[in-house]
């Protein structure tokens, strides 16, 4: 027998799981997200290794959700000292990188950069010669001001990504084995946002490398030898070595882990996941089995960014929300967060939060529900309706119809919803959901993608979108991908609007099941 | 004269987004390279109407192009200075100041930087009061003055200069040396004296913008109703307040179309207002009555954070508020109305002055 874990850092709990070759699951636990993270990851993985009686030796796969990127990105702490090269001179001199970006965050990056000749046009053609000794002294320059990490991006590089890839084989050269992080891997049109997104990547590479060593020297700790995978934000799976490279993309793996399990647990492939928490609760839509993607600038830590990420609203409602009386009835979004368990009324603490209402009204059974005799039904059930209408109208935001659709709801604060929510063609909880999160991690398929410009002047539509699913497809199955079980689950055309030439940007997805060992 | 900060310039993009009636693009660019200026150490300097002289030259600056290659080739910044160059020497007569030719979007925070770096002050005025898809959809244009001479340069220092018949003319060819450029043009247009500025601009819409935009900000500030905020600033009339509950596309002769459904609550509950867009909101209208049309301004933001929703973006579900604001006088002239009336949209729509509409129902 094979064993699988899954472990996924959200705000306020760290959550853990193991699953069998079936995906059952066999053991799981719930612990207090720690400020620095890794203990609470390693305090969830002692618990749930201890709940189970399962042969460590055959836990062939470990995989993780966490949060690391984001707290240091957020908090600006741990970051790396970027070197920036922008490929685009003589345009874009008007507005140099980082321009737009917060002064903390700057100062915790170092901010050095250059903007060198080269870069393409919207049509490929060249927009103006790279010029190798001016990389070499710009590089030169970044080198001797000690940076950590390099950043490069060029104008149009999702067009035509040359000038990036030559900058970054001399870059090899004169900065040796650092972190460099090319925008067209990342980001797509909107040269300030693909940049953003690129340094962003390159800052935290160090903090990455840190996060993965720790867990991975844990797991050899216990005696579990498996393979280490880290879940992205697209609900799929990436190699250890290849989350170093792109740990942006851990942004928000949280949420799509959930609307991952979610999908799992209720064997739905489309609905709404309302995933809640100890503090907020994030809804997503769930897109034949994936999270649907954000289609709006996405701001981290204060900056534009364009890469993907998953379309989510949060709202300031979860398990431990305190609940206040004044002028009506108000939930969140402050929250006694992790230390529901001291201070909500029903565990002996003076406050009243979301779960003691949940608790009145029997949804769930925790603590004791005698201290709560001073609440009466007129008040509880004010709360309780804000709570629902609170969720019913994040849910209407998040539907591109008037039509009623399933709601899955997920998470530890689901005890807090009603059987019935407004705009729900049906409400399902389903079994094991308040890790719902970690299972999602657990049951991960990896996933292979390409995001490009092709041209349609030679060849046909059918032609080029052939080629782009086959290339997605090729590098699911190069990620880990069982070959009988990838599958494209997403293609996306978007015509360049207004230009002559007929240029369409292909992007597709590919996913499959981790070959089975 | 006054001098612009950054936050005014800040203050300034939210309301330009505003004024933008849901198209013209985001003034973010122009925004960044302003403050940029900014910190090269140029100064923003902004001019009323009134303090230029009769005979002094203006030309006012601008982007032309798709907005896809806007936000990824960023201007050089020397671009619309060597049209402007080139303008000047061939009109011989030394520039006084430049202005943007729309109020709204994209184009209302470039023509900044380039006022700085010239070292010239930029005309608290604009030749839309709005934003409007074409360049001959100016107030310039409906009171005589022509697009042309005009220049139009590239990052690698192309320069063209244009002369044409008519101002359909300059609009059509530079489409074309647009796209030979890679895209975009930076372009200095519709040169015209301090007298017929004064004929032709519509006055203090740079300040609009800027009061606008802090209108709006100080309301979040203070956690303050922002309706209210933009009401006041604007001199605009609340149309209505609800929910998107569908919004349809198509493209029907060249023109992408569409229609935002919105449902309304609390006053306007059991209401449907439908918002005709094209580029830009175009014509407003409740159970069957017209609210509000081109050339007056309409523009839905959101119900929350009033940050306008833009044709593009709007969907099913936001929840917004849609407000109308009054255009120039200058477009409910005959001459105006022929130019960007709603019978030039393709719509069959008596054009009704929003006041006097509002003042009926």
């Amino acid at each position: 027998m094979s064993y699988r874990i899954g472990i996924d850092v959200g705000g306020t709990n760290t959550d853990a799981v193991i699953v069998d070759k079936e995906n059952r699951v066999v053991a799981k636990i719930k612990v207090a997200t720690t400020e620095d993270v890794t203990t609470g990851i390693l305090n969830a993985l002692d618990g749930v290794l201890k709940e189970s009686d399962v042969d460590v030796a055959e836990i062939k796969y470990a995989m993780l959700g966490t949060t690391h990127c984001t707290n240091a990105i957020v908090e600006r702490k741990n970051l790396a000292k970027v070197g920036i090269i922008r490929i685009g001179k003589p345009a874009t001199l008007s507005i140099k990188p980082l321009i737009s970006w917060p002064e903390d965050l700057v100062n915790a990056i170092g901010g050095y950069m250059h903007i060198i000749a080269g870069g393409h046009e919207y049509d490929g053609r060249e927009l103006s010669k790279l010029n190798e000794d001016e990389v070499r002294k710009a590089l030169r320059d970044l080198k001797e001001k000690g940076v950590e990490a390099l950043a490069i991006s060029a104008v149009f590089s999702p067009v035509n990504n040359e000038h990036e890839m030559r900058v970054a084989e001399i870059a090899r050269e004169i900065l040796g084995d650092i972190p460099i992080t090319l925008s067209h891997e990342i980001g797509s049109i909107g040269l300030l946002e693909r940049e953003n997104a690129a340094v962003i990547n390159a800052a935290v590479v160090k903090v990455a490398k840190t996060a993965i060593k720790s867990f991975e020297n844990a797991l050899k700790e216990k005696g579990v030898e498996a393979k280490l995978y880290i879940t992205q934000n697209d609900g799929t799976l990436m190699s250890a070595e290849y989350a170093l490279k792109y740990p942006v993309l851990t942004i928000a793996s949280g949420p799509a882990n959930s609307l991952r399990g979610a999908a799992f647990l209720s064997g739905l492939k489309d609905g709404i996941v309302v995933d809640i928490g100890g503090t907020t609760t994030d809804i997503g839509v769930l897109v034949n089995g994936f999270p649907r993607e954000s289609s709006v600038a996405v701001e981290i830590g204060d900056v534009r960014t364009n890469f993907r990420m998953p379309d989510l609203v949060s709202i300031g409602l979860g398990g431990g929300s305190l609940v206040k009386f004044e002028n009506g009835v108000k939930v969140g979004p402050e929250s006694v967060g992790y230390r529901l368990e001291k201070e909500a009324l029903v565990f002996g603490g003076d406050k009243l939060t979301a779960t003691d209402i949940a608790v009145y009204l029997k949804r769930v059974e925790l603590g004791d529900p005698s201290r709560l005799r001073n609440l009466n039904d007129k008040l509880v059930e004010k709360a309780s309706e804000r709570m629902k209408t609170m969720v019913e109208e994040a849910i209407d935001r998040m539907k591109t119809s008037p039509d009623p659709v399933p709601v899955i709801l997920v998470g530890g604060g689901s005890i807090l919803l009603p059987g019935n929510l407004k705009g729900a063609s049906k409400v399902i909880k389903p079994k094991n959901f308040e890790v719902a999160n970690a299972i999602g991690a657990a049951i991960a398929q990896v996933s292979g993608e390409i995001d490009k410009v092709f041209s349609l002047e030679e060849r046909g539509r059918e032609e080029v979108l052939r080629e782009a699913k086959e290339i997605a497809v090729e590098e699911a199955i190069k990620a880990g991908a069982d070959p009988n079980t990838v599958e494209i689950v997403d293609v996306d055309e978007i015509p360049l609007a207004y230009l002559p030439g007929n240029a369409i940007r292909i992007r597709a997805k590919a996913a499959g099941y981790l070959k089975i060992l | 004269m006054r001098s612009l900060d950054k936050e005014a310039i800040e203050n300034l993009s939210v309301g330009a987004a505003i004024l933008g009636t849901g198209g013209g693009g985001d003034p973010y660019i122009g925004k960044l390279t302003a403050i940029q200026a900014l910190e090269e150490g140029y100064e923003i300097n902004i001019v009323d109407v009134k303090d230029v002289p009769k005979d002094a030259l203006v030309i006012p600056s601008a982007g032309m192009g798709t907005p896809t290659v806007i936000v990824e080739k960023l201007p050089r910044g020397t671009e619309i200075i060597n049209a402007f160059r080139a303008l000047g020497e061939y009109l011989g007569k030394e520039v006084f100041a430049t202005m943007p030719i729309e109020a709204g979007g994209l184009n209302s925070t470039f023509p900044l930087a380039v006022g700085a770096k010239m070292g010239i002050p930029i005309v608290d005025a604009d030749g839309m009061g709005r934003a409007f898809p074409e360049l001959q959809m100016t107030t310039f244009h409906i009171n005589g003055v022509p697009v042309t001479p005009m220049a139009l340069a590239d990052e690698r220092d192309n320069i063209v200069l244009l002369n044409t018949c008519d101002n359909y003319w300059a609009e059509w060819i530079a489409r074309d040396i647009t796209i030979r450029f890679g895209g975009t043009a930076w372009i200095a247009l519709y040169p015209m004296t301090g007298k017929e500025l004064r004929k032709a601009a519509i006055p203090g819409t740079l300040t609009l913008a800027e009061r606008l935009g802090e209108a709006v900000r100080e309301a979040r500030e203070k956690k303050e109703n922002p309706i209210d905020a933009v009401l006041n600033a604007s001199k605009g009339f609340e149309l209505f307040k609800g929910k998107v509950v569908d919004v349809e596309r198509r493209t029907t002769g060249g023109f992408a179309r569409g229609v935002v459904k919105i449902e309304g609550f609390g006053e306007y509950s059991d209401n449907i207002l439908e918002v005709h867009i094209q580029n830009e909101n175009l014509v407003a209208i409740k159970n069957g009555d017209v609210l509000a049309s081109v050339p007056d301004l309409i523009t839905i933001l959101d119900l929350e954070t009033a940050v306008p929703i833009t044709t593009e973006s709007v969907k099913y579900g936001q929840r917004c508020f849609v407000i109308g604001i009054p255009c120039s006088e200058m477009w409910r002239t005959e001459r105006g109305l022929e130019v960007a009336g709603p019978k030039y949209f393709g719509y069959n729509v008596e054009y009704k002055p929003i006041e006097k509409i509002m003042g009926e129902v």
